[in-house]
């Protein structure tokens, strides 16, 4: 009796601990280190833009293997015109990367045998030295690893962080990881990965035609593009992101930089929800959303009125001249109570 | 009680074993590479090497007001080429592909040749030499007598532009020389094919990263020429705390090339040029 009475208290007493720490702390931290990841580890999947992951639901947390490969390859900046860009995966911005609170990752830098320079990545939602920097340093033809914990829900931008970085970042090498919170983000219609960056070029003396990063621009922070997911015209004409009336569409934007910061707004719609910075911190009706060089934000909204939506930075010279714009298609039945034109014309 | 010491002593082997295993290796692959050396044979050299005066310069990562004195030595104007190492490693097999032992390269030691001797196809007999290690170039230089140039005497000379011993003011210096490492595979061509620099030292940026005899030495610790920075951290922006030209974007890159690279390490685009003492002291 005795003996039942004192597990049952004991057994309370952990409860109540468990529940303290919960809601105790700011954050979830530390229950997330000391949450388990179930299984063998497997291969993630992993996409380019503007494609994200599948969610992860309510699943609980796993090891994931994470295999990147560095890269230095010519591509198609605006137009028919080529730049040298330097990737993750071989796409600017590199492959999203999708996991959950608590989930153990093993992530597998290769950069390619015809690779330059070394190249490595330092991950926002990494805490530890240089986010993995130091670790995944790979030199040419090599490969480097290292295994985090997922311990704080949010959008984080990752990118290389090896010298001189505002190069490595000018070229295009940064992406995006999002860790969900315990349960998965709440469900939307459709997923979408957008990520800016600035590009400062001149022309290659190398190669006619090519364009190559140019030092003092980025130094002047004087960018000749100014860029949605390393190309003009990325979200334009065919490429354009879609979505029905009615639908809720969710954006997971990233700002890699490696300077500006963006104004970023979607012509003709408000955001219901911005996950501030990318953070935990959801603000509504939202206009216009700030993102830093290095940030992101999570901003969702729900399609009430069928048409094309201009996706910009409201830094509208960059929107205008740079190339930062791309355009979401709705479409569906009009909905005249909430959008008509045509209602006052002037009488003869 | 034996046993509780026996297994304290296997422990404390144990530990530091685990501790030391990276120093180890290199101080076991060290010890075995001067004992291979007894044994290298002199193969012979018409490389020309240019008379570098030394001097005093500003490393790239230092201290601002600390300068490093370089001593005069000779250079070789040109990297090694492919078939130097080639006589090279026919006159010393066991530094031929299917005999080099593991701890002196990885395995990508002379990828594409054909075989111990052939060269790979298609290769330019006078391309630089790459996929070798360090402690391959190390017994390279060995066998025509010389040595590989410290890294203070190779960024010595690579101060120089065509036409002045140090060009690390002008803008265009550390542009063109970026220009030239985003292009890639350009170690599939001849040397001396460009104009050498101010010394008369060819391909300098233009083909492969080169070995220096103390690559690694940016990451020491306590460093007694700039004891108030122990921790150099090269990553991020940290990078740019400890160098003395934030600008120099090239000397970033060969510094990140660097850092990146072990001893055993073979690399498509990395290749060396060997180096020599002198005792002249004013030639030019």
């Amino acid at each position: 009796m005795t003996n039942k009475l004192i597990m049952v208290s004991f057994f309370m007493a952990v409860i109540f601990g468990a529940c303290k720490s919960g809601t105790n702390s700011g954050n979830s931290s530390q229950s997330a280190i000391d949450m388990i990841a179930e299984g063998e580890p497997k291969v993630a999947e992993v996409t380019g833009a503007p494609k994200v992951p599948a969610p992860v639901g309510n699943r609980g947390p796993k090891k994931w293997i994470v295999n990147l490969e560095t890269t230095e390859m010519e591509g198609v900046i605006a137009d028919s015109i080529s730049y040298t860009f330097w990737t993750f995966n071989n796409t600017v911005p590199g492959s999203f990367i999708r996991v959950r609170v608590g989930d153990e990752v093993t992530l597998n830098l290769k950069n390619a045998a015809n690779s330059v320079l070394p190249h490595n990545i330092d991950l926002h939602a990494v805490t530890g030295p240089g986010g993995g920097a130091a670790a995944t340093t790979a030199a040419p033809g090599k490969e480097a690893s290292f295994t985090f914990k997922a311990i704080n829900p949010g959008l984080y931008v990752y990118h290389c962080a090896a010298p001189p970085v505002p190069m490595h970042i000018g070229n295009g090498m940064y992406g995006l990881i999002l860790v969900e919170p315990a349960g998965g983000l709440p469900k939307v219609d459709k997923e979408y990965y957008i990520m800016q960056g600035d590009f400062y070029t001149k022309t290659s003396a190398a190669k006619k035609g090519l364009l190559e990063f140019d030092n003092d621009k980025a130094v002047a922070e004087n960018p000749d593009y100014v860029l949605f997911n390393g190309k003009k015209g990325s979200l334009l004409g065919a490429n354009m992101i879609e979505a029905k009336v009615g639908e809720t569409v969710r954006l997971f934007v990233g700002n890699g930089g490696p300077n500006l910061t963006s104004s970023f707004h979607v012509i003709g719609e408000i955001f219901d929800n911005v996950y501030l910075e990318g953070g935990s911190q959801i603000s509504h009706n939202i206009q216009t959303t700030m993102i830093p060089a290095g940030g992101s934000a999570i901003v969702e909204f729900k399609c009430d009125v069928p048409g094309e939506y201009v996706i910009v930075d409201h830094s509208l010279s960059r929107a205008f001249n740079k190339g930062a714009i791309g355009k979401l298609k709705v479409t569906g039945d009009a909905n005249p109570k909430v959008f008509q034109a045509g209602g006052a014309v002037t009488k003869e | 009680m034996k046993v509780l010491i026996l297994l304290q002593i296997a422990f404390v082997v144990l530990f530091y074993s685990c501790n030391k295993q990276n120093v180890k290796l290199d101080i076991s692959a060290a010890n075995e590479s001067k004992l291979i050396s007894n044994t290298i044979h002199s193969i012979s050299s018409d490389v020309k090497m240019v008379y570098i005066p030394g001097g005093e310069y500003k490393p790239f990562y230092g201290s601002e007001y600390v300068l490093t004195k370089v001593a005069p030595f000779l250079v070789d104007e040109r990297a090694v080429t492919n078939e130097e190492f080639l006589a090279f490693v026919k006159a010393n097999p066991q530094w031929s592909k299917s005999n080099i032992k593991k701890i002196f390269a990885d395995s990508t030691y002379l990828r594409d040749w054909q075989s111990d001797t052939e060269l790979p196809k298609n290769a330019k007999p006078d391309a630089p030499i790459c996929f070798v290690s360090w402690f391959a170039a190390k017994a390279y230089a060995q066998s025509v007598g010389k040595r590989l140039p410290t890294l203070d005497e190779w960024e010595f000379i690579a101060m120089a532009d065509e036409t002045s011993p140090n060009a690390r003011a002008k803008p265009e210096y550390s542009s063109n020389i970026t220009s030239l490492y985003l292009q890639k595979e350009r170690q599939y061509y001849s040397v001396k094919q460009s104009k050498p620099n101010y010394w008369g030292v060819y391909n300098i940026f233009d083909l492969i990263w080169e070995w220096t005899d103390d690559f690694n030495s940016v990451l020491t610790t306590n460093d007694s020429r700039t004891g108030q920075y122990e921790d150099k951290d090269l990553f991020c922006a940290g990078s740019a705390t400890s160098s003395t030209d934030v600008l120099n974007y090239a000397a970033f890159m060969r510094f990140a090339l660097r850092v990146s690279v072990k001893a055993n390490y073979t690399i498509a685009n990395l290749g060396f040029r060997c180096a020599k003492d002198t005792s002249i002291n004013n030639k030019k």
